[in-house]
């Protein structure tokens, strides 16, 4: 560590929320995606699980919403080194969705998809335990496309490349599988409180 | 079960580059060598990086700044340079009202300070200099098309190479004495004689689309996110394929 002279940084509160090297965006909620945004309308956006598992399944929009409704209210956190607090996701929780297509006793990984064909690569314990969503609302209101609407995946403790905007599936592995930004240098796992941000951090 | 997964989508993964770990993950120290004052609000910072592991048009690093206290900011900033082996490379930055980093470069940073970096850490937004490109940005967002536009004249490089961008007047257009014959300038508050003012509009776009190069281009979007939203749109409307669309978003 090199001392920068002259640099103080802005006046802050130790925040223990705030994972080591990020800042508080605010209200600020910055886009960050290597995509077009794709125009998906609800009526055309499915979800679908398969790969390592018993029953692989699609569901669509009508289907999705019919499933328990679960909410996310806390922190997201971004590898650009943002970090947005009280954000109020609405959806459904993974394990809903895992617990129909029962992945296999051999799965470990998974890799998930959106509708333009990003990806990323996620361990199986990540997406378990009520710590995962499909989420379509925000702030109460329809998560909007450049945020990922109609619906994206939601891994609040991981950063925020791993939770794949306009998500189109999950493919369930017994291996890990690099996705969009591993392949382009990015970490395997991605967690801040680790500030696992690139490959061998 | 080792089967390879491959998304059953169009959006091909491109992958242009194999981003070397090592650079990725290492910090060390550059020093300031240079400053060179580009428009009223933006400024160059040449660097020499002793071991820099070299990179290519578009790529970009993280700069860290850190306190006496330990607090430390990092933020990532495009590379504005050609590749060579100068043993330097340049960052050219926007004075963001109150930022912290940009801030303390435009203000505080002087010759023989050093600050902390590492990279380059993406490949997605490489252009290597092997296909026809059509570049398009708006503020700094030309910085990483700049390093492109360099490396096609420091290379006497002849694929198709143009560039569109979009700035608020003549004074505020980065790189103006360098731009060339490859460069359409759109102004959105003030320009020269004889020049319309407003927005990028298909007008802009379509022109070049019409004319494809042989294997068609390949588009680099770079600016801020509203921008890019709009030039995005634009390029698709105009018949860009989204899968040869990349887009680097500066927040
Ligand atoms: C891939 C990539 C490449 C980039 N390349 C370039 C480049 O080539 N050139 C370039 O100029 N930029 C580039 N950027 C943007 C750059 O990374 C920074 O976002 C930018 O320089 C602003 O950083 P900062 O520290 O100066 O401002 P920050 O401190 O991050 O502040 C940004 C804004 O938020 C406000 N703000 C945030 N937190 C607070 C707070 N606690 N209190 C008060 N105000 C606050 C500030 O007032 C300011 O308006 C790039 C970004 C990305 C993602």
């Amino acid at each position: 560590m090199h001392i920068t002279r002259g640099f103080t940084g802005r006046p802050r509160v130790a925040d223990p929320g705030l994972p080591p090297g990020q800042y508080d965006a605010g209200d600020d909620w910055p886009v960050l995606s290597a995509e077009v945004t794709p125009e998906l309308a609800s009526a055309d956006w499915t979800f679908r699980i398969d790969g390592l598992v018993a029953e692989p399944r699609t569901w669509d929009w009508e289907e999705a919403h019919r499933m328990p409704p679960s909410a996310y209210e806390g922190a997201i956190h971004c590898v650009t080194s943002w970090s947005k607090f009280g954000v109020r996701f609405a959806g459904v929780s993974l394990d809903a969705f895992l617990d129909t297509a029962r992945p296999h006793a051999s799965a470990t990984h998974a890799v998930a998809y959106s509708h333009t064909g990003y990806t990323a690569n996620l361990p199986l314990a990540d997406l378990t335990g009520g710590r995962a969503w499909i989420a379509w609302e925000y702030d109460g209101k329809p998560l909007a496309p450049e945020h990922g609407g109609p619906a994206r995946l939601l891994v609040p403790h991981l950063y925020f490349w791993k939770s794949a905007k306009w998500i189109a599936g999950l493919r369930i592995l017994d291996h890990d599988e690099p996705g969009f930004w591993e392949r382009n240098g990015y970490h395997e796992r991605g967690n801040p409180w680790e500030e696992q941000r690139y490959a061998g951090d | 079960m080792t089967e390879t997964f491959v998304p059953p989508t169009r959006f091909a993964v491109p992958g242009r580059i194999a981003v070397s770990e090592q650079a990725a993950s290492e910090w060390q120290t550059a020093t300031v060598t240079g400053i060179r004052r580009e428009t009223p609000r933006v400024t160059t910072f040449r660097l020499a990086v002793p071991h820099w592991p070299g990179h290519l048009p578009g790529q970009h690093l993280m700069v860290r700044l850190t306190a006496e206290d330990g607090y430390a900011a990092q933020r990532h900033y495009s590379i504005a340079s050609a590749p060579d082996d100068s043993g330097h490379i340049e960052l050219t930055l926007d004075h963001v009202e109150g930022g912290e980093v940009s801030g303390w470069f435009h203000t505080v940073a002087r010759p023989g300070d050093r600050v902390e970096v590492r990279g380059p850490v993406s490949g997605f937004f490489a252009w290597p200099g092997d296909r026809p490109a059509l570049l398009i940005g708006a503020g700094s967002g030309v910085v990483p098309l700049m390093s492109m536009i360099r490396h096609h004249r420091a290379r006497n490089l002849t694929v198709p190479l143009r560039l569109v961008v979009s700035a608020r007047s003549p004074e505020e257009l980065v790189y103006a004495r360098e731009l060339g014959a490859e460069t359409t300038a759109v102004f959105t508050r003030s320009a020269p004689e004889g020049v319309a003012v407003g927005r990028m509009a298909a007008a802009h776009v379509a022109p070049l689309l019409a004319e494809q190069p042989a294997g068609g281009w390949e588009a680099y979007v770079c600016g801020s996110n509203s921008f890019a939203e709009h030039a995005s749109r634009l390029l698709v409307t105009a018949g860009q394929p989204v899968d040869r669309i990349r887009i680097e978003r500066f927040g």
